[in-house]
């Protein structure tokens, strides 16, 4: 059985939810695993802190709550600081270069999503795209196409291809941890 | 698979799928106030309404507004549905007792949350249990279905339509938090089969609103039809007129007992699994889903088979097929996301010599398959 637990995590506004969504059905209706994606609804949501969790997995996904993570992405410290605890000891951190001082976790992968995402597309906004590109690549589950399509669902067409060049960048991005 | 068919899977929240099971049934009327956790099924309704001529959507003042607006809408003849959370469910309750009272079928989803009172809107819960069963006074039957996927909030508002319509009764889909927001891929059908009441034939004059024939699977004349009809939450004769005759007090209240009793055969809906083991649990809605994962990790790790039943339909409460399915267990474990409400409906079910144990959890986060294992 094959399973794995991810959470994106950021501020509010940085399109983590987004970013959750178009994972989850580049993984579970183009490419036929069981995917399950939650979001936290609590008052946190409203502070600032925004946070979307994806399970992907090859069985029937009966819980359906993230608890020991495989793959933590932070776009912002306090995420870092808020979620680090529930990784997995071998579980893997993706840091945003730009807004993540600092990760104690071994398995810590940083890179630079929102200098990207300003710098080849000329707006912070894609960052979530860019990094949903990034994560799939470290998973290996999806591939870059299924992607493309996912994100052609989830956003309005004048801006399909900057958001899919931003899959792109991302995907580059992204290193396969072995 | 072709591009047309991959547009109709989508990763959906129990929400949305319930939205578009309302759209597809297609009811006259959805009349609503938001509350968290079922605002996003008004917020489609109230987009897709817009395409569709003829139907309403409409935000009511209130709770109270919303059912009295459905009474009003299903006594022309017209299908209504609302839906909301546990405190709009308390709101609505004196209009659900004249709903059962005047057989003015509808439906009232209730996306379950933290209570009493406001309680923790953006929690989960399954403490609404009693309250859709009992929440209204009077002796009176329900039904009440309660989803665990987002697949199964489709499948059950359309089951639950097709009961309220034949029983010419109120249905309550218990839903909670967790099914509500959560996101499955999932593939929702585009047609479905909704049961419409025939229209009673002439001659007017031998028509009688509440006669017994008219009980259930009935052909049941609107106002504006040409038909006398007369509808009051008092007590009635056949002909819908109050009346506080015993016998006839007798005779409303078997009526509308036996909307129950008579379609037993067909009133139920669970899954169950492996029930020749010792132990079994019994569970519904989304603490189901812990109790299947809590079967599969204890079966792997001591190699020893628990059953399991997940019930679809809470109320009526199965007895009769419960005693008969839970036969052969000596322990029955019943995980509940409250302070254990369907745990007496089981134990007064099995036999006096078989220990029923309820798993709690009521802090409104999702029971885990570790608090259930623990009891097994």
């Amino acid at each position: 059985m094959q399973k794995i637990e991810i959470r994106i995590a950021g501020t509010g506004g940085q399109g983590v939810i987004l970013a959750s969504v178009v994972l989850a059905e580049a993984a579970g209706v183009y490419e036929g695993w069981q995917v399950v994606q939650t979001q936290s609804y609590g008052p946190e949501a409203r502070g600032g802190a925004s946070r979307a969790d994806v399970i992907i997995s090859d069985q029937p996904i009966l819980f359906p709550k993230c608890r020991k993570l495989d793959l933590l992405i932070c776009l912002s410290q306090k995420a870092v600081d808020t979620y680090l605890n529930d990784l997995k000891v071998r579980g893997v951190a993706v840091i945003d270069s730009f807004y993540v001082r600092e990760c104690p976790h071994a398995q810590t992968i940083c890179l630079p999503l929102t200098e990207t995402a300003r710098r080849e597309l000329g707006r912070e906004l894609f960052t979530n795209i860019v990094t949903v590109g990034a994560v799939a690549k470290i998973t290996g589950l999806i591939k870059l196409d299924s992607l493309k399509q996912a994100v052609a669902r989830r956003v309005p067409e004048q801006f399909l291809k900057i958001n899919q060049q931003a899959l792109e960048l991302g995907w580059h991005l992204g290193v396969n941890p072995g | 698979m072709g591009n047309v068919q991959r547009k109709r899977i989508a990763a959906q929240t129990g929400n949305e799928a319930m939205a578009y099971a309302m759209k597809q049934i297609n009811p006259d009327v959805v009349a609503a106030y938001p509350i968290t956790p079922a605002t996003e099924i008004m917020e489609r309704i109230a987009h897709r309404f817009r395409e569709l001529p003829g139907r309403v959507f409409i935000q009511m003042e209130d709770e109270i507004g919303s059912i009295c607006c459905m009474n009003g809408a299903t006594a022309a003849g017209l299908k209504a549905m609302t839906a909301t959370s546990g405190p709009g469910f308390s709101l609505m309750q004196e209009g659900i007792g004249y709903s059962v009272m005047a057989e003015l079928p509808c439906i009232i989803v209730n996306v379950m949350r933290g209570g009493p009172a406001t309680g923790t809107p953006t929690r989960t819960s399954q403490a609404d249990v009693m309250q859709a069963r009992y929440g209204t006074h009077g002796d009176h039957p329900i039904v009440a279905v309660c989803p665990w996927s987002v697949r199964e909030c489709f499948d059950l508002t359309v089951t639950a339509v097709n009961i309220s319509e034949r029983l010419r009764l109120p249905v309550i889909i218990l839903m909670d938090e967790i099914v509500g927001h959560m996101r499955e891929v999932v593939e929702l059908p585009e047609k479905v089969n909704v049961w419409h009441p025939d229209k009673p034939k002439p001659p007017r004059e031998n028509y009688y609103h509440y006669d017994d024939q008219n009980n259930y699977d009935a052909c049941i004349a609107s106002f504006g039809e040409g038909y006398r009809i007369h509808l009051t939450g008092l007590t009635h004769r056949k002909d819908g007129f109050p009346t506080d005759e015993p016998e006839i007090i007798k005779w409303n209240l078997d009526r509308l007992r036996r909307k129950i009793e008579d379609n037993r055969s067909w009133l139920w809906d669970m899954d169950y699994l492996d029930l020749g083991s010792e132990t079994v649990i019994v569970s519904y809605g989304t603490a189901g889903r812990s109790a299947m994962a809590a079967k599969a990790q204890f079966e792997a790790q001591t190699g020893r088979r628990v059953g399991i039943v997940r019930l679809r339909m809470v109320w009526p409460f199965p007895v009769q097929r419960l005693m008969a399915l839970l036969r052969s267990a000596r322990r029955v474990i019943v995980p509940e996301m409250n302070q254990g409400q369907l745990y007496r409906e089981v134990e007064r079910t099995v036999s006096l010599n078989v220990s029923v144990v309820s798993v709690q959890r009521y802090d409104g986060e999702m029971l885990t398959p570790e608090e259930i294992i623990d009891a097994l």
